[in-house]
């Protein structure tokens, strides 16, 4: 659906079911580059039990208008301000890669708003390779390229799409192509680069969390993922063998089994 | 470390893993290198929430093996990942992957601009089968560029052909008419069977959705009927009204946008979701693993029939029974620049040639060669031939022949592996023969 934010057209997918405002409002948070279309698998569920699901898409990515926020502390803002946009006054935020720095920052600084945080694919700090910066922010699809390279492990390497006939890195290049990449990715990786208060900003949260990491993640290793998760009280963790970065598509099912059990249980559906 | 910088380079798959590779994991079907055959009609949910989610497109997954089926899935992947597509949805034929395209794509009132050189069961199709769904269709001849132009109608929502054109060999402009079809907001849809994405990549050219007869050189062995369509993943049905079907909330699907759900992958989507649910060509298991099967040796077969095909191009063009050839790879074709820029690899294995003596030297031909087999396929490994004129358009006066781009001393030829001795010795006792067409043809 369209809404305005702060004078500007965003989107954001409600999962195949109209908007409602008795329902309680998940967010999730695409990661650099990308769009509400990578939550396809996880959005269409919540949709259809009980949820307002919203998938956004950032400011100047997919289909919202505007120009590309430039760092995270303001993409953090930017979704706060959707849940007041919408008429809800919380959420639950579900993030993956960059969007971790965005809902981990968020959560932070509206500790009354949010109410779970899920991360996939997250950590503290996601400091860039300076030449794959440096192609993103002059337009260069090798950047894309690499990127899918990289986020991917074996399914997206052989194949192996939950939803038979899609091939994922060559979707995922689509995506990360549909708008002019330096103006997407370019400032994602940029505002990533210079994020440096993941780690101050998980020690305030509060509310519960959940972090899904994946042992053939390059981009965030399991490592990584685990030093912002010691620091938030309580989190819990799931590991997901013989899966990249982009564990929310090559292992749609069973992020959507863990994430499903935790936000019922912590942040109940309208019951039906 | 050293010093030294590598430069990065992205470490995917290349053309020949994919072939062998692409949309198979064996460790999650129980080790098995092969390809499983799930020669299956249907799949246990889990419970019913399981079932309505598989249902609403909530999670992926099989349901029933018309819409999906794992071994279908492996060979839709492959293809997706060799043409560089996004996704793919198998089919039952060539011809049934084309019909789904337009029904995707089309509804009664809707008009498509068409290249006037295809196969004839195409042609067929849009001709005379389409216009009874309230389809129209506009004919240009594929080097008629600025034809496709001038043909595009308010109600136009895509151009159609075929990159080498059949049997006349004419080679579409495809990077200018993806133009044109884009400047009018809508797609090009290009029959890629000739090529298989080792000769040519559609979707680098500018192509928005290719689709194959699998029956042919990508199955390669003229054992199994199979077709596919591709998505590239680039065009945006949302940029016009022309695609309330993919765009907007659908009744024909419980309300959803394709479009906006699915995006880069909203047209396999839809095809799958509804055509494959509403006309059901759905492509069996073990024809599925007979093309996964062929495409393994996607690019030492294709070499192999290019290398052949060119050096029949040269004993044909200085053999004394033969008026004419006719193939991209022939200094004279008149698209020789177009086909070394589009089709760099190779130019393909399909030949067209005038035999001198007309109609019966070509029945007397055809009747004498003993390896090259005469039926009615192209893309075997085995050297094929046929004489249209005398065999599947027989019934057509000069000048229909002519308006199909045919003529009565056309023979056309698909180049096999054979050893290329082999193919040309046969060919000298058919052109024996048909010097001497009385004495022969009849035995
Ligand atoms: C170029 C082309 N497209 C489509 C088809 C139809 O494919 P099928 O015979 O698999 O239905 C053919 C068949 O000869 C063909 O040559």
């Amino acid at each position: 659906m369209k809404f305005k934010v702060n004078g500007h057209e965003a989107f954001a997918s409600t999962g195949g079911r109209p908007f409602d405002k008795k329902k309680p409002l998940i967010i999730f948070v695409h990661g650099s580059g990308l769009t509400h279309m990578t939550w396809v698998l996880q959005t269409r569920y919540f949709a259809f039990h009980g949820y307002n699901s919203l998938a956004v898409d950032l400011p100047g990515h997919g289909l919202s208008g505007g120009k590309s926020l430039k760092s995270i502390e303001e993409m953090a803002d930017w979704v706060s301000d959707v849940i007041d946009a919408v008429g809800h006054k919380e959420a639950s935020l579900v993030g993956h890669s960059q969007g971790c720095l965005v809902t981990v920052e968020c959560t932070s600084r509206y500790p009354n708003k949010i109410k779970t945080l899920s991360l996939m694919g997250g950590a503290g700090a996601i400091p860039m390779n300076p030449e794959l910066l440096s192609l993103a922010e002059n337009n260069d699809p090798k950047a894309v390229d690499l990127m899918m390279d990289w986020a991917h492990g074996p399914a997206g390497h052989f194949g192996g799409h939950p939803v038979p006939g899609l091939y994922h890195i060559n979707t995922g290049t689509m995506l990360a192509k549909s708008r002019t990449i330096e103006n997407t990715l370019g400032v994602d990786f940029r505002a990533c680069d210079n994020y440096k208060n993941g780690f101050e900003a998980a020690k305030k949260i509060k509310c519960p969390t959940l972090s899904i990491l994946a042992t053939d993640d390059k981009m965030c290793p399991v490592k990584e993922g685990k030093k912002l998760a010691n620091l938030i009280d309580g989190s819990q963790v799931d590991i997901i063998d013989n899966c990249g970065h982009m564990m929310l598509l090559e292992e749609a099912d069973r992020v959507l089994t863990v994430l499903k059990k935790f936000i019922t249980t912590n942040y109940p559906p309208l019951s039906s | 470390m050293s010093d030294k910088k590598k430069e990065l380079k992205p470490n995917t798959y290349k053309f020949d893993t994919l072939s062998l590779h692409a949309g198979y994991q064996p460790h999650k079907n129980a080790g098995s290198r092969q390809v499983p055959i799930y020669q299956t009609t249907s799949y246990l949910f889990d419970d019913v929430d399981h079932a309505a989610a598989l249902f609403n497109l909530e999670r992926g997954g099989h349901i029933y093996s018309r819409i999906s089926n794992p071994t279908v899935g492996v060979l839709e992947e492959r293809v997706a990942s060799l043409e560089g597509g996004t996704a793919a949805l198998a089919t039952s034929s060539g011809m049934s992957a084309i019909f789904l395209t337009v029904m995707t794509l089309c509804e009664a009132g809707d008009h498509l601009v068409v290249s006037s050189q295809l196969y004839g069961g195409t042609v067929n199709l849009f001709r005379l089968t389409l216009p009874k769904f309230g389809i129209k269709c506009t004919f240009v001849k594929p080097r008629d560029t600025e034809g496709f132009k001038k043909a595009i109608q308010k109600n136009t929502k895509g151009i159609f052909g075929e990159l080498v054109g059949n049997p006349g060999n004419e080679i579409m402009n495809m990077p200018e008419i993806a133009k044109i079809a884009h400047d009018a907001g809508i797609p090009l849809m290009v029959d890629a069977t000739y090529q298989t994405p080792y000769l040519c990549k559609p979707f680098e050219h500018g192509a928005d959705i290719v689709i194959h007869s699998l029956t042919k050189w990508m199955a390669g062995h003229g054992s199994s009927m199979a077709g596919i369509l591709v998505e590239g993943g680039k065009f945006d049905w949302m940029q016009n009204d022309k695609f309330p079907t993919m765009t907007k909330p659908y009744e024909g699907y419980h309300g959803l946008s394709f479009a906006e759900e699915f995006g880069p992958t909203a047209f396999t989507m839809k095809a799958r979701a509804e055509g494959m649910r509403d006309f059901g060509p759905c492509l069996s298991p073990q024809n599925a693993w007979n093309v996964l099967q062929g495409i393994e040796t996607l690019s030492v077969r294709m070499k192999k029939h290019c290398s052949n095909a060119e050096e029949m191009v040269k004993y044909l063009s200085n053999h004394e029974s033969v008026a004419w050839v006719s193939h991209p790879s022939a200094p004279n074709h008149p698209d020789a620049e177009l086909a070394n820029k589009l089709l760099p690899n190779g130019k393909g294995s399909m030949i067209a040639f005038g035999i001198k003596g007309g109609k019966d030297a070509g029945v007397a031909f055809i009747n004498n060669v003993k390896l090259a087999s005469h039926l009615a396929n192209v893309g075997d490994t085995r050297t094929l031939v046929i004489h249209p004129a005398s065999g599947t358009h027989s019934q057509m006066d000069e000048a229909t022949l002519k308006f199909a781009g045919l003529s009565h001393d056309m023979i056309r030829l698909s180049v096999g592996i054979e050893d290329i001795d082999d193919i040309k010795n046969d060919f000298e006792i058919g052109f024996r023969a048909a010097r001497k067409p009385r004495l022969v043809s009849n035995q």
